[in-house]
């Protein structure tokens, strides 16, 4: 039952986000016009391009993976349906883990897909596109876990979206030094594992952990 | 079965009431009452277990219900303010969702039932008007049959005569297959009168 639940609103939030493509695209091209603008800011200096490159990009992530944060929840709470979340079947930890990963799916994968063609941009060696993509797929999934803890405290707040980032960026430096450390030790040849399974190891405890963290901040916020 | 005792709700520093009291019997109805701001919905809300009180507590069947959390919740249908459809969602979908999430999967020809008993028309819900985003939501009421407890927040707001007539023929049918309703309500409806009532 607790599948079925799970299973129905993943189901459930990809409908409406294909139902809403605008606020997908939103999001995605947000990212590609950022990273977009640091060479264009900066000018052609290909070993300065390449060097800036994983942080830039990673940055852009991050910033991306805010914008669509706030949404997460907003939705379902302006028109009630967050109540019938809590007061549903599943235990409303597995509500919150089933909402984030349509999140990461809807937010997070286009980013991991999209990341190469942008790493081309920055004249980046070809072998790093497998190692940026790797440490997007492990990071950003955290970004959304983690995001939805603040999304869930800032819930029906007024300015929630400026609070939203000051509350949530501060947690995602672990992951965006991890994640552009990991490509840029593959740039100076070295094995970027260390940074990748920390990465893992990360993405494990939060998955884990923080769905309940949030579901306790909603419970709060829904008082 | 639903028993509250001794309870107190503060909302933004002020008092909302106290020392409120009652149980509710299987087959048994309940109004509650009071002017706008006197805290209906708050107490709603905290019978169904989504506010704490402030003080005293609520117990379901002996138990209470901060304790049994997703058991009471399989227990209970609540209808709050907001109707709880998705305006992207067409009705169908989201009386499908809304069961599935409630733990049970409905066929397709019972959904489809449902929604044209209450005349809902088959449309992105953001076309509907207010009182069919109402029906919409109570749809459901005829899909939760088996359910023991109903809490209905202002079900017959924005409903014209035949559908609020439907409402409560469906209430009155619950109570009599051994079901429990709370409700508020500003207008008056034809099961007032048998309704205990708790004056807020």
């Amino acid at each position: 039952m607790i599948l079925t639940a799970s299973r129905t609103l993943v189901r459930r939030d990809l409908l409406l986000a294909l139902r809403r493509r605008s606020d997908v695209a939103t999001a995605l091209l947000f990212f590609i016009i950022v990273a977009s603008l640091f060479p264009l800011g900066i000018g052609a200096e290909p070993n300065l391009l390449r060097s800036i490159a994983p942080g830039v990009i990673w940055v852009a992530a991050l910033l991306s993976s805010m914008l669509s944060l706030s949404r997460l929840f907003a939705g379902d709470h302006a028109d009630g349906t967050l109540e019938q979340l809590v007061l549903g079947a599943a235990p409303l930890g597995v509500v919150v883990a089933s909402k984030t990963l349509a999140h990461w799916l809807v937010s997070g994968l286009p980013l991991v897909l999209i990341a190469p063609l942008i790493a081309l941009q920055y004249d980046v060696a070809a072998e790093l596109y497998g190692v940026l993509a790797v440490s997007l797929l492990l990071g950003t999934p955290i970004l959304s876990i983690i995001g939805a803890i603040g999304a869930a405290l800032t819930l029906g707040l007024r300015g929630g979206g400026v609070l939203l980032s000051l509350l949530v960026l501060p947690l995602y430096v672990p992951v965006l030094i991890l994640g552009a450390g990991a490509v840029e030790m593959a740039g100076a040849g070295l094995s970027p594992s260390g940074q990748l399974l920390l990465l893992g190891a990360m993405l494990i405890v939060a998955a884990v952990f923080a769905p309940w963290a949030t579901a306790a901040a909603l419970r709060i916020s829904l008082e | 079965m639903l028993e509250a005792t001794e309870l107190e709700c503060e909302r933004g520093g002020r008092k909302l009431f106290a020392g409120l009291s009652f149980q509710l019997g299987t087959g048994e109805l309940l109004r509650i009452a009071g002017p706008n701001g006197s805290g209906k919905t708050s107490l709603l809300r905290i019978l169904c277990g989504l506010l704490a009180p402030t003080q005293g507590e609520v117990r379901w069947k002996g138990a209470r219900i901060a304790e049994l959390r997703e058991d009471y919740s399989r227990d209970l249908v609540y209808l709050g303010h907001a109707p709880a459809v998705k305006d992207d969602l067409t009705p169908y979908e989201n009386l499908d969702i809304a069961c599935r999430l409630m733990g049970a999967g409905v066929h397709q020809e019972a959904l489809g039932w449902a929604l044209s008993a209450f005349a809902v028309p088959d449309l992105p819900v953001r076309k509907l008007s207010q009182g069919q985003r109402r029906r919409a939501a109570l749809a459901r009421l005829l899909l939760s049959e088996s359910v023991r407890l109903w809490l209905l927040d202002e079900p017959f707001a924005a409903l014209d005569a035949a559908a609020a007539a439907y409402t409560e023929e469906l209430v009155g049918r619950h109570l009599a297959a051994g079901g429990s309703v709370v409700y508020t309500t500003h207008q008056p409806t034809g099961i007032d009168a048998r309704a205990r009532v708790v004056q807020l």
